[in-house]
């Protein structure tokens, strides 16, 4: 097969081809895979992270999983830097899932970056020190006349050491105490700030890297399982003579639900992850496994499945804003004197968002290895799968099937897409348990509808505003109703308020209060949870009120930020209002704010604080006379401390415009008696190329730590996108997804 | 379980497979090239894309029985050693992200530069109508397929 015909040679070929100022890792691992790692030519290594042979190639361990936010790539930059390596030089390999030696390996909440980076910092100055003391010895010099710098060690004479030379005497000097470890000025970075192609492009391109999907182990057979299209329900029986006598079919049988495998060390997991029941099909490829269960058909029992309907929640929920009360958050002093006052002016609203689902582009899938060991204690696993949290399949794995953890090996993939979903590992349990009964090594694979079916969503809700102007156009009082879900009475993830939302964070005669409905629906975490439908509610609400006031929106929106200071000092989830009124004034400047639009374009602006981020952007919108929009361009404007890789950091900001856009234009998740009524894309779409609009990105690089940007770009675009539609045509849009209300995005 | 004739990536190969298995199932388990990705199914994503006598199709509703062309998966899109003008521009603008998605827009563009060297945005937003970027790494999808159009023609003008 034609699988392997680049080379190295072509490689360097195409890399002279290629400019623009991007700096490019161009050579092709030995394998993709990261379970590989371990048969490279073991070379000098002068840490858990770093290892350099002699023929200077530098290798560096990415620590935490890649799921498309540039993880991957950033970490070990931030190694290279400090070790004065060139990124040339440096070859990226996903480290082994290792707690021990690497720590949490985790991705999730836009942190890796800032919880990682003293620690890369750390192993590169380890590293340099280690070099610059093997050069001391070898060139009989003084360290401190000593200087890493392209991958060598430089003296004030002139003389040098490649790292290549140093490597092996450099792996035998001793570990410097990292209290001693002086670290480069910023102000001398080469590699940090630049813009660096991702290191798995080329393998990308040319389709040679491995996802989860891709896995394929000696021996394997194909799965695919079948879940109650009630969730909570549980098969009774099958029409098993038939669905065994299929062609490709070796194996179908029934699983029961298993709650043991909900038990997690991480908090936010606990109960997420249990066992579904439903109807396993082994066979010998995905297609025979797929067309076997299109021909299932199982007896339920639905005594226990869920009745949700999404139609009557709304209902509900109305009858909720309408009566009011709930557990309250915040008591403002004045509110309702403030509403009773005849001089000023209210603004009442009622907002709804929807149930969305992650639709990652790799549906989830999982291959496991159960193999039974001679007594119990010696049964082993070996999992293969993309994550964001892979070490916590191993607790399932011990919870479950009783496999001690120690005896269960982990591969972490690259994912397609994460979102939040890969943080769930229900789809891991069920090729667990499929692994154990069959007693065969098999990858099982979601069809999309299990994909969408079985997602924990970004939960729905709704919003009931009410807030009082003053005579002289100032917030006067502030009421905020949340009214969202709570399963076994706790709110799902991402439903409800913090109470560290503008403007109440700022503002004092503000009333919130919060009511929880029941729901059965799986929900969890979605790209910026609770920010992403906080913001669009709070931040359109606000420009009703700008309106309202008859002042400019962007002068009111300062104005609520009150004097510059930090909220809690020192705290990064605080707000820092003087960051704030900077990301609004660059975003209204870089976007021509006040600028005269022609006739159905408008310009809308929206603010949000999560994440550690301080995200302003404003939309440029036209709608015509049948509510047909097009978004012409986003102007961003963002404080996430120095930026680590600018390239990697702008396509973060682009893709979360997308997916903002995408997720508010166009995606509603329904539910009926239980039941999601979206199949697949034809009833739950992603928005198409066409759409795109311009994105103008900007950066206030402030004098904070660096944190992630895998998050928080998302949550302003909706409410920046309604507002301008205001600004077009007057109406105001307080339900998502816009296709809802009419408006169809072009 | 009949036994297909097929040419992929300019070998000849043949597998057992019954006649309503997509192509996608029969490259990806049968002949275990996983560059062509599985994203819906039902000819809605792209994300399973490849070329059948030189035209973009969707693996995935495409019965390994009506396959009537030699077939090029990702993994033969490149010149021997050389990368296709796409792939290097790819790289350079430094598009994916996940990069789940990214073969299947590669092979859909690859078509339409085979059959338009000087693509404007409407045609490549009606080339690629048909592949969902979940990640949303659209902008750069569209410039680099500009940029892999000059290396394109440069490379011609060269040859
Ligand atoms: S998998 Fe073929 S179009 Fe989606
Ligand atoms: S890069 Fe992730 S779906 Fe396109």
């Amino acid at each position: 097969m034609s699988m392997n015909k680049i080379s190295r040679r072509g490689l360097f070929k195409a890399s002279a081809m290629v400019g623009g100022g991007l700096m490019l890792k161009l050579s092709l691992p030995v394998n993709a895979m990261e379970g590989d790692a371990t048969t490279l030519v073991k070379s000098n290594e002068l840490n858990f992270y770093v290892q350099i042979a002699s023929d200077g190639q530098i290798t560096i361990y990415a620590p935490n999983p890649e799921m498309g936010q540039g993880i991957k790539t950033a970490l070990p930059m931030i190694i290279a830097e400090e070790m004065g390596a060139r990124w040339e030089d440096v070859e990226v390999i996903q480290a082994p899932v290792d707690g021990k030696k690497y720590g949490l390996q985790g991705s999730g909440g836009s942190m890796s970056v800032f919880r990682n980076f003293d620690t890369m910092r750390t192993m590169g100055a380890s590293a340099r020190e280690m070099l610059i003391g093997a050069a001391s010895l070898l060139m009989e010099v003084e360290k401190k006349e000593l200087e890493a710098k392209e991958s060598q060690v430089v003296h004030g004479s002139g003389r040098s050491m490649s790292f290549g030379q140093l490597a092996s005497v450099a792996a035998q000097q001793p570990v410097p105490d990292p209290e001693q470890l002086s670290y480069k000025d910023p102000r001398s970075y080469t590699i940090l700030g630049s813009s660096v192609g991702s290191v798995d492009n080329l393998v990308i391109a040319t389709g040679l890297s491995k996802f989860g999907i891709d896995v394929d182990v000696p021996g394997m057979k194909y799965a695919s399982y079948t879940r109650c299209p009630r969730p909570g329900g549980k098969a009774l029986s099958f029409n098993e003579e038939e669905i065994k006598a299929l062609p490709g079919v070796i194996d179908a049988f029934i699983l029961q639900p298993d709650a043991s495998s909900g038990k997690a060390s991480m908090a936010f997991l606990r109960g997420l992850a249990a066992l579904q029941g439903g109807v396993a099909i082994v066979g010998d490829d995905t297609w025979s496994v797929f067309s076997a269960k299109s021909k299932l058909k199982v007896n339920w029992d639905e005594s226990g499945a869920s009745r949700d309907q999404w139609s009557q929640m709304i209902e509900d929920a109305r009858d909720i804003a309408a009566k009011g009360g709930g557990e309250v958050k915040k008591a403002g002093p004045a509110v309702d004197a403030a509403f009773a006052d005849n001089n000023n002016r209210v603004q009442e609203g009622f907002y709804e968002f929807p149930y969305v689902a992650h639709v990652c582009m790799e549906p989830m899938n999982c291959t496991v290895d159960y193999r039974k060991g001679a007594t119990a204690d010696l049964d082993s696993m070996e999992i293969w799968l993309g994550s964001q949290f892979p070490f916590q399949v191993k607790e399932i794995a011990e919870n479950m099937l009783g496999v001690k953890q120690s005896n269960v090996t982990v591969h972490g993939l690259r994912m397609g897409g994460g979102f939040g979903r890969r943080a769930v590992h229900d789809f891991a349990a069920e090729a667990m348990a499929i692994s154990h009964r069959s007693g065969l090594p098999v990858k099982l694979t979601w069809t999309r509808t299990d994909d969408i079916h079985n997602d924990y969503f970004r939960v729905g809700g709704f919003e009931n505003m009410k807030a009082a102007i003053s005579p002289d156009g100032k917030l006067a009082a502030w009421d905020q109703h949340y009214i969202g879900f709570a399963n076994n009475g706790k709110p799902v993830i991402g439903s409800g308020l913090r109470g560290n939302e503008l403007p109440m964070v700022a503002f004092d005669n503000a009333r919130v209060t919060q009511s929880m409905m029941p729901v059965d629906t799986a929900c969890g975490a979605w790209r910026a949870p609770g920010s992403n439908t906080n913001a669009f509610v709070e931040q359109s609400f606000i420009h009703e009120l700008a309106n309202l006031a008859e002042r400019d929106h962007a002068e009111f929106l300062i104005e609520l930020m009150g004097s510059r200071r930090w909220i809690k000092d020192g705290n990064i989830s605080a707000l820092n209002t003087g960051r704030a009124i900077d990301v609004i004034k660059l975003a209204v400047e870089k976007a021509g704010w006040g600028k005269t639009m022609p006739e159905g374009s408008g310009l809308g602006l929206a603010f949000y604080f999560c994440h550690a981020a301080h995200v302003a952007e404003v939309a440029e919108v036209s709608v015509d006379a049948d509510r047909n929009f097009t978004v012409k361009k986003i102007t961003a404007a963002i404080d996430v401390g120095p930026i680590i890789n600018m390239s990697g950091a702008i396509n973060q900001v682009q893709g979360s415009i997308v997916d903002g856009l995408s997720t508010m234009a166009l995606q509603e998740i329904t539910m009926s008696n239980g039941r999601i009524e979206q199949d697949n894309f034809h009833q739950y779409s992603v928005m198409r190329i066409a759409a795109t609009p311009e994105i103008d990105v900007h950066f206030i690089q402030s004098d904070n730590k660096p944190t992630g940007l895998g998050e928080p770009a998302l949550p302003p675009l909706a409410p920046a996108v309604t507002n301008a539609i205001f600004a077009a045509t007057g109406e105001r849009i307080r339900t998502m997804p816009l296709s809802k209300v009419g408006y169809k995005l072009v | 379980m009949s036994r297909y004739k097929l040419q992929i990536n300019g070998d000849d190969v043949e597998v057992d497979a019954t006649p309503d298995m997509p192509l996608l199932w029969v490259i990806r388990d049968k002949l275990k090239l996983s560059g062509t990705k599985f994203g819906c199914g039902i000819a809605q994503c792209g994300a399973c894309t490849v070329h059948v006598d030189g035209v973009a199709v969707r693996s995935c509703v495409l019965p390994v029985s009506a396959v009537s062309g030699p077939v090029t998966t990702i993994e033969g899109l490149a010149d021997g050693n050389d990368l296709h003008p796409l792939q290097t521009a790819w790289i350079e603008h430094d598009v994916p992200q996940c990069g789940y998605c990214q073969a299947g827009q590669i092979m859909s563009a690859a078509a339409l530069l085979s059959t338009n060297s000087q693509p404007s945005d409407n045609d490549i937003d009606q080339a690629l109508a048909g592949n969902y970027c979940r990640c949303g790494t659209n902008v750069r999808i569209r410039r680099a397929v500009h940029t892999a159009a000059t290396f394109y023609n440069a490379d011609k003008g060269n040859g």
